[in-house]
């Protein structure tokens, strides 16, 4: 580790990039006092990497501190640390259970499942599918029979997915 | 309901029903104390109503009692101090709750594990913390098998139980800290990579660690040499993280992948991802080989029986004329010593006593022989680490649920690509609740035959096609042989024209090679699969046969019929030059060839959809064809590695420009895949049938050439009528006999190499280990699904209790209401 000081310009340096990338026009101007940044969602979800992809509000939202989707800059290298490629698979578990849990209760129940499918599908499903769907799925990946997916349940559908690691990456 | 319910566990009905493991006693020991102490506390249950907190999703200081099973330390549940009585806002569909749940109740049902895994710092702190201790004790004593209990009923007493706390979150931190500090540096860093905190709080455990570390170790006083060691040690290891951090930022065709990933998603990604992997490994047999035969050839270049043949452009498609008495093939290494000296005549300035010498055959069966070996470690190593994470030992009905969650692909960022993506999980999940609804499909005897019929039809097809293409090889090559042996009497001076009858040969492999998958697509096109994964499977075994077979006859023909042939005739005098030249011929052609399938296939087909049939539908990317085309030329590159060492410098040409067209025709001509395609899969079965068929026929192939088949008498390292083998042992047996210090090689190789008993020894205690882990594996799949049913079973035990102990509550209640009815509902 080297020279708290040399450490400190250096983010300093890379939290401006950063803003003038996205944000130019909230750049300070004085970076002495490390000022608290944050970037709103709406600019966040314009970046080429976020920008088509269906769950970027949910994702945002879960890195952001405030839970609103404005993002520091340690938010922001939060949310591609655990996007990235060698992020540990319990890492990104837990993280993809926060994403697709909208209402933010800490289980994924039927409506947020309901919502995750059309946001996979865009509407291309009929509502009896998508609540035929709903329902196979929860009672395939529910252990305690409590009708709505718990981390642990979460956990161990993933568990069974090789695939997970793969698709749960974004590339910068 | 209203008998007096006995939870004592000394009650024998109890004790037979349970026969459990200690765990689940203290769960009901736990419940009964409770129980009883709801029983004679009447009066205390009222006043510990609990008030309904206004439930705030993003609280997190709300949740911080984990509850945990301890065997030995608690006697009950540790509740924790805050009481989250969110609830009423999950009261609707669960069973369990009612309208007014007694105090005691809300108090267990908030300690559960189901309802506190909410990602709390404290809750976080304190679980890094558990499984600290557990990597400590994990490290420093290893458990006996003594320690393990021999129930026959799987126990959770050695996974990992974790003992809750009620301390502050600093005091957590602390201990966390201090733990963190004990292990070692690779421990410490994967443990604060996997925990789910904030990046700042990261820092500052890492920050608090290292400022630890630092009090603790400049407080001890070391003695001054091992002070020294120890900087050092630092040193270097500081310098080779830098070197890491450099090479990953050199980072080859990071943008374009991003860009193929990004518009095509992970499964056209997966192959430029494979051609990479192969270009690192040319890259290393290339420094192996060039540093360690080709530089000191060429610095010491042998003198050369025959002038050198003019250079004409064809040599670089048929690698004879100019290249043919060139570092590229065999026939160019010296047998003897470099530089070589004639004991008289020491015209050459490098002949002094003081330069070093260079044992040119051995030298070059060691290294042929290492780099084989080392590319088989690396195969393994990723073959195995690739099938680690695909490979699921519970292969239990999950689908739809992972196909919901696990199948959209993050990395896609076109628009267009996504709406193919979720065109592609809509129609997936169409499928899936298709298949659930009709299971029952009429499935009349006449139409399993006449799919059974069709099948074996398109197979007989395939296989018939296929060995019809591989006779015509044999006879083909057969021809061209006899054809050469002849005109070698015939002209002393070959053509230009003869040279170019040498690319016959592989021009007609290539074709076939081109040709009959269409052929097999074509087929496949009539049948119909029950699953799109059964279709791949089935076309990417017919290529592989396809492949295998051809390679099969080409290595007869050049084991068998180009090495023998090798008395008298000019042209296959150095037979090892002559297969190295045509294993040339072989990938050039290939190469070609690809460039050919690409520009037709992709490119004409994209502009002939476009303009003449006017559909909006781009030709897709076929994957697995593409990657058997990379290994099957990897396979030859392999093969001529003993007969070419300069093969990789061409492989790694052809790859690299591969690559580069590939990716331009790919982003033109093709759109996303239609169908879905499961990355992890089918990227172990590459790296599987890269290990398995290609490398290992190959590397049978080399040794048996180094065994059985003499080498020619003129040219080469190992010139004379002998195996490799037995020039080499020739030349070690020089070497011992020189310098009598290295006779302990050659006492080991007698005793333990070319012993048979040690072999025998050896391959049995393989096999042992192979059934001991296959046991293993078996153990573990029944172990998983004695788990489930013990979940399964446990939930109901809880909630039995629950409602139990819910309904004493009521009783306690209501008495007066409850009275007359006393054998209600229970």
């Amino acid at each position: 580790m080297g020279n708290k000081q040399t450490t400190f310009t250096e983010e300093q340096l890379e939290a401006h990039n950063w803003q003038e990338g996205l944000a130019p026009h909230l750049v300070p101007l004085d970076y002495t006092n490390n000022p608290d940044i944050k970037v709103p969602m709406a600019l966040i979800v314009t970046m080429p990497e976020l920008k088509e992809n269906p769950f970027r509000d949910r994702i945002v939202e879960t890195f952001s501190e405030d839970g609103q989707g404005n993002m520091s800059f340690n938010d922001f290298v939060d949310m591609f640390s655990a996007l990235c490629e060698t992020a540990p698979r319990e890492l990104k578990t837990i993280y993809a259970f926060k994403i697709y849990d909208f209402n933010r209760d800490n289980f994924i129940c039927k409506e947020d499942l309901q919502k995750t499918l059309n946001k996979l599908t865009k509407g291309e499903l009929t509502p009896e599918e998508v609540t035929l769907v709903c329902d196979k799925a929860i009672e395939e990946a529910d252990l305690d029979a409590d009708s709505k997916l718990s981390f642990s349940d979460f956990e161990n559908m993933i568990s069974k997915a090789p695939d997970f690691l793969s698709n749960f990456h974004v590339r910068i | 309901m209203a008998q007096n319910v006995n939870f004592d566990l000394s009650h024998p009905a109890v004790e037979a029903g349970l026969e459990s493991p200690a765990d689940e006693n203290v769960v009901h020991d736990s419940f009964s104390q409770l129980i009883a102490e709801q029983s004679q506390n009447e009066g205390l249950s009222d006043a510990i109503e609990l008030q309904h907190l206004q439930g705030n999703p993003d609280d997190d200081e709300g949740r911080d009692n984990v509850a945990y099973l301890s065997p030995s330390e608690n006697r009950g549940w540790r509740i924790g101090s805050d009481e989250a009585a969110e609830e009423d806002n999950e009261t609707q569909t669960d069973s369990l709750l009612k309208d007014r749940w007694s105090s005691a109740t809300l108090k267990i049902l908030s300690s559960m594990p189901s309802r506190t895994i909410g990602r709390s710092r404290g809750a976080i702190i304190s679980q890094y913390y558990n499984r600290t201790t557990e990597l400590r004790r994990r490290t420093q004593k290893r458990a006996s098998i003594k320690d393990f209990s021999r129930s026959a009923r799987p126990s959770i007493r050695g996974y990992g139980v974790e003992v809750d706390t009620t301390d502050s979150a600093e005091k957590k931190q602390e201990r966390l800290v201090k733990n963190l500090q004990d292990l070692s540096a690779v421990d410490r860093m994967r443990m604060l990579k996997e925990m789910p905190l904030n990046l700042s709080e990261k820092k500052d455990l890492r920050r608090l660690t290292l400022e630890m570390t630092k009090r603790t170790r400049s407080s001890s006083n070391l003695p001054c040499c091992s002070y020294l060691k120890f900087q050092i040690i630092l040193a270097l290891r500081h310098s080779w993280y830098s070197c890491l951090s450099f090479l990953h930022s050199l980072q080859l065709w990071q943008m374009p992948l991003k860009r193929v990933g990004g518009r095509f998603g992970s499964g056209v990604l997966s192959y430029f991802l494979f051609l990479k992997t192969l270009l690192f490994f040319n890259v290393f047999l290339f420094l192996v080989l060039g540093s360690f035969l080709v530089v000191p050839q060429a610095v010491y270049p042998p003198e050369l029986p025959e002038s050198r043949k003019p250079f004409t452009g064809l040599e670089l498609l048929t690698g004879g004329g100019y290249f043919s008495n060139t570092l590229l093939y065999y026939g160019y290494y010296s047998n003897h010593t470099l530089p070589n000296c004639p004991k008289n005549n020491s015209t050459r300035p490098e002949c002094d006593s003081r330069s070093l010498s260079y044992n040119m055959p051995l030298a070059y069966f060691f290294t042929i022989g290492l780099s084989f070996f080392i590319t088989c470690i690396i195969l393994v190593y990723s073959m195995s680490k690739s099938f680690g994470q695909s490979f699921r030992i519970d292969k239990s009905n999950g689908m739809l649920a992972m196909k919901v969650f696990c199948s959209w692909d993050f990395k896609v960022i076109k628009r267009s690509s996504v709406k193919l993506l979720s065109e592609n999980i809509c129609t997936q999940l169409k499928e899936l609740l298709g298949d659930t609804h009709h299971r029952l499909v009429r499935n009349t005897i006449l139409d399993k035959l006449i799919k059974l019929l069709i099948h074996g039809l398109s197979w007989t097809l395939c296989l018939g096609a296929t060995a019809g293409c591989v006779a015509g090889i044999y006879c083909f090559s057969d021809y061209m042989h006899k054809k050469q042996e002849s005109s070698e009497n015939d002209s002393e001076d070959p053509g230009l024209l003869k040279e170019a009858s040498l690319l016959a040969l592989p021009v007609l492999v290539s074709f076939i090679n081109l040709m009959l998958p269409i052929l097999f697509q074509l087929t496949a096109w009539m049948e119909k699969y029950n699953s799109p994964s059964l279709r791949t499977f089935v076309s990417l075994s017919r290529n592989l046969i396809l492949k295998v077979s051809v390679l099969g006859v080409l290595c007869f023909h050049w084991l068998k019929r180009v090495a023998g042939s090798a008395n008298g005739n000019k042209t296959f005098n150095c037979w090892e030059s002559f297969v190295g030249q045509d294993l040339y011929r072989f990938l050039v052609i290939d190469f070609i060839f690809s460039l050919l399938d690409t520009l037709f296939g992709e490119l004409l087909w994209r502009l002939f959809s476009d303009k003449v049939l006017k559909r909006n539908r781009r030709p897709g990317f076929d994957i697995a064809k593409n990657v058997l085309d990379l290994i099957y030329g990897q396979t030859l590159a392999w093969l001529g590695l003993l007969f070419t060492p300069l093969l990789p410098a061409v492989q790694i040409l052809k790859l690299l420009l591969l690559f580069y067209i590939k990716m331009s025709s790919v982003m033109m001509n093709c759109q996303a895949p239609s169908r879905p395609y499961r990355v992890s899969q089918m990227t172990t079965i590459f790296i599987t049938l890269l290990c398995f068929p290609s490398f290992l026929g190959s590397s049978v192939c080399v040794t048996y050439t180094m065994w059985r088949l003499p080498s020619s008498g003129s040219c080469g390292p190992f010139r004379g009528n002998k195996t490799m083998i037995q020039a080499g042992k020739q030349r070690i047996a020089e070497l011992v006999d020189e310098n009598r210090s290295l006779s302990f090689l050659a006492d080991a190789h007698t005793y333990l190499v070319e012993n048979p008993l040690f072999l025998f020894v050896g391959a049995a205690i393989f096999l042992i280990v192979i059934y001991f882990q296959s046991q293993v594996v078996d153990g573990q799949r029944k172990i998983i699904a004695l788990l489930q049913e013990q979940i399964e079973n446990e939930g109901e035990d809880k909630k039995f209790l629950i409602t139990r102990l819910q309904s004493v509550h009521e009783r306690k209640r209501t008495p007066a209401r409850n009275l007359p009815s006393q054998d209600s509902g229970c």
